[in-house]
């Protein structure tokens, strides 16, 4: 039965490729993980002749082929909600963590200098604060001198994980922001300019003087760009680093949220990074097929012993404790 | 004598009588016609799909301006606004410089210049347009917002009504860039057209004019360009078809908002950017449909200018048979 499953399945989803899927495990998904998840399979081929093949078609893409059963696994930026899993019959389990940092091109002021807080940050990007030198930016910063200059908004054009991240920050911290403007993969930003991809967004930043975008953490380290300082939960100042990325998981509550669907911005924690998120990976049930189990073992090998790879290239990796929660999980199952 | 008739109408016709020839006829016949039920199969396939949006919005669709995925909220009139101005903008350098090319390679170079510049030409219609973005985006855009756009703001942009379109940051990124960009990748394709069509111009025209003693200026405005005028307009429509179809490249420069603003050095967006850009990360029915709508909409609106395109340059073949008989 199991077998005449694996057959089926791989002639619906892979055509003339039959034979390669059975064998492989195929998934897709999120475009954020890309990098180090392509890392982590290739690495993990050449230890075990073991082949996880990922396509990075975006996480709606991933979670469209996951329900119609074209692909074994999928990995979403934004968690779905229990019902939506109870539903299409699909386990949830984070995969690995990242953060969303406010970057800007202001003359004269170095990286995590400036000061704001989640209300300031709403305002700026809603277009209500136009110039740098608003008496509200500059109660933050009180011995900072901010030249007079107009602020232009640097967005994702594309529908990203990211800006579902920074919008569901907003959203949390301004009330205005989440009235009018809202949180998704794409939003109707009222003022701005977008660009394609991280690369678009550092791009125009640094080419516009006075400019403020979002980035991920991975994409300001490498390419030296001045990020802002935030005001946490717990109202300290925190700068972008994977330390403060890893805090805000750390004070996460794994346990108590259905499907392990922990939104991770705004978290409580003194030195957490307000804007952290995790990608998900989702599987079908039952936990325990053929093809779960050979996913299951290659996240194990990913979350342990290709931690380090993960912090490398600026991911936050799961912390241990959470890998062995749901270790656990899978195992009682 | 019926045998007799059938083998004259064979004759008439042309039936193939090899069976080679026959699989051959067949084996074509089924290639074009394949073609022609693609073309149907996505017209109908895009319909169905973007139905629950045609269904929801109806014709407001086009005038809506509001692009909100969060309401569920989709309107057209930013897209298109976007796609039209920057075809445009695209068509209004790109036709007198291609014009101008074809007219010197078919007129006035002499024969050894002739074909290193026809190959560039062709050679820059070769080129991907991902490079054209990407050097639009590192260039072509930093050198605008340094050097162009500043001088156009001081010295334009208080002129009455027209001065409206050079206001705005000088950011590089907008429809003055997408335009710009976009006019050079359709430059070559209506340059190779334009010269294609200008030696289709019969010598005896050209000396006669010359011998009633034209000068070379009278010859080409008088005899060739009125000669060639439905194809000119004709391969202006094959240009426009291509502008308004071009993703990657708008997609890199043009800023991608949906906003409707009159300065040209404002960011929009066009609505094969829009649809590569938000296509992969849509999530619920609506947006999908939505997103497919749109796509509809340009499916029918570059096809309506083909179609033009088409007409025009037939009729200007059947011109120039006609004349040559």
């Amino acid at each position: 039965m199991k077998i005449k499953n694996v057959i089926l399945a791989g002639i619906l989803g892979a055509g003339i490729q039959f034979q390669a899927a059975a064998e492989q495990i195929n998934g897709a998904g999120s475009s954020f993980i890309y990098p180090i998840f392509s890392q982590w399979a290739s690495t993990y081929y050449q230890n075990t002749n073991e082949k996880i093949n990922y396509q990075s078609i975006g996480s709606g893409g991933g979670i469209r082929q996951i329900i119609q059963g074209t692909v074994d696994f999928a990995a979403t930026d934004a968690p779905l909600t229990q019902d939506e899993l109870s539903e299409n019959t699909l386990l949830q389990y984070p995969l690995i963590m990242g953060g969303v940092i406010p970057t800007h091109n202001i003359p004269g002021i170095k990286a995590n200098e400036l000061r704001l807080d989640g209300e300031t940050l709403a305002q700026i990007f809603s277009g209500k604060i136009s110039h740098w030198n608003d008496p509200k930016i500059q109660q933050l910063n009180p011995d900072l001198k901010i030249p007079k200059k107009a602020i232009t908004i640097v967005h994702r054009a594309d529908g990203s994980g990211s800006t579902w991240m920074f919008t569901n920050y907003l959203s949390k911290v301004s009330k205005d922001w989440a009235d009018t403007i809202g949180s998704d993969k794409s939003v109707n930003w009222p003022k701005g300019v977008g660009a394609k991809g991280n690369e678009g967004v550092a791009n125009y930043i640094k080419r516009i003087e006075g400019s403020i975008g979002y980035i991920e953490l991975a994409y300001v380290l490498h390419n030296n760009m001045s990020s802002v300082s935030l005001k946490n939960k717990e109202g300290n100042y925190v700068a972008p680093t994977l330390d403060s990325l890893k805090a805000a998981a750390a004070s996460a509550d794994w346990d108590g949220t259905p499907g392990m669907a922990v939104i991770l911005t705004d978290q409580p924690g003194a030195e957490s990074w307000p804007i952290t998120g995790a990608t998900f990976v989702l599987m079908p049930e039952p936990v325990d097929s053929a093809n779960n189990q050979k996913l299951q073992k290659f996240l194990t090998w990913s979350w342990r012993d290709g931690a380090d790879k993960a912090a490398e290239l600026a991911y936050v990796p799961l912390p241990i404790s959470l890998v062995k929660k749901i270790e656990a999980n899978w195992q009682k199952k | 004598m019926s045998k007799v008739l059938i083998s004259s109408i064979k004759e008439a016709v042309g039936v193939p009588r090899r069976f080679g020839d026959i699989v051959f006829k067949q084996l074509t016949m089924v290639c074009a016609v394949f073609v022609l039920l693609l073309i149907v199969a996505m017209g109908w396939q895009l319909t169905q799909s973007a139905m629950p949006a045609v269904k929801l919005f109806g014709f407001d669709f086009l005038s809506a301006k509001s692009w909100d995925p969060v309401m569920g909220e989709f309107g057209a009139a930013p897209s298109l606004w976007g796609t039209l101005i920057s075809s445009f903008l695209a068509l209004l350098i790109a036709v007198p410089v291609s014009l101008g090319v074809a007219i010197f390679l078919t007129q006035i170079a002499p024969s050894f210049l002739r074909r290193p510049i026809s190959l560039a030409v062709e050679l820059l219609a070769a080129i991907p347009s991902i490079i054209y973005g990407f050097w639009g985006l590192f260039i072509l855009s930093p050198w605008l917002s340094n050097n162009v756009q500043p001088w156009l703001t001081d010295n334009l942009g208080d002129w009455p009504i027209i001065g409206i379109l050079f206001q705005g940051p000088p950011m590089g990124i907008g429809l003055f860039s997408a335009g710009l960009v976009l006019s050079i990748m359709v430059i070559p394709f209506m340059a190779s057209i334009l010269t294609d069509l200008f030696e289709t111009v019969p010598t005896q025209l050209k000396e006669a004019s010359y011998g009633l003693g034209s000068t070379r200026w009278e010859m080409i405005t008088q005899v060739v360009l009125p000669f060639a005028k439905v194809g000119i307009v004709g391969s202006f429509m094959l240009g426009l078809g291509r502008a308004l179809g071009e993703t990657m490249a708008v997609t890199f420069v043009i800023g991608n908002a949906h906003r409707i603003s009159p300065s040209l050095f404002e960011p929009s967006t066009t609505i094969a950017s829009t649809l590569a850009n938000e296509f992969a990360e849509a999530s619920g029915e609506l947006y999908i449909s939505s997103l497919l709508y749109l796509g509809m909409v340009l499916f029918l609106l570059t096809f309506v200018v083909l179609i033009l395109a088409r007409l025009l340059l037939w009729r200007i073949t059947y011109q120039a048979k006609g004349r040559t008989k």
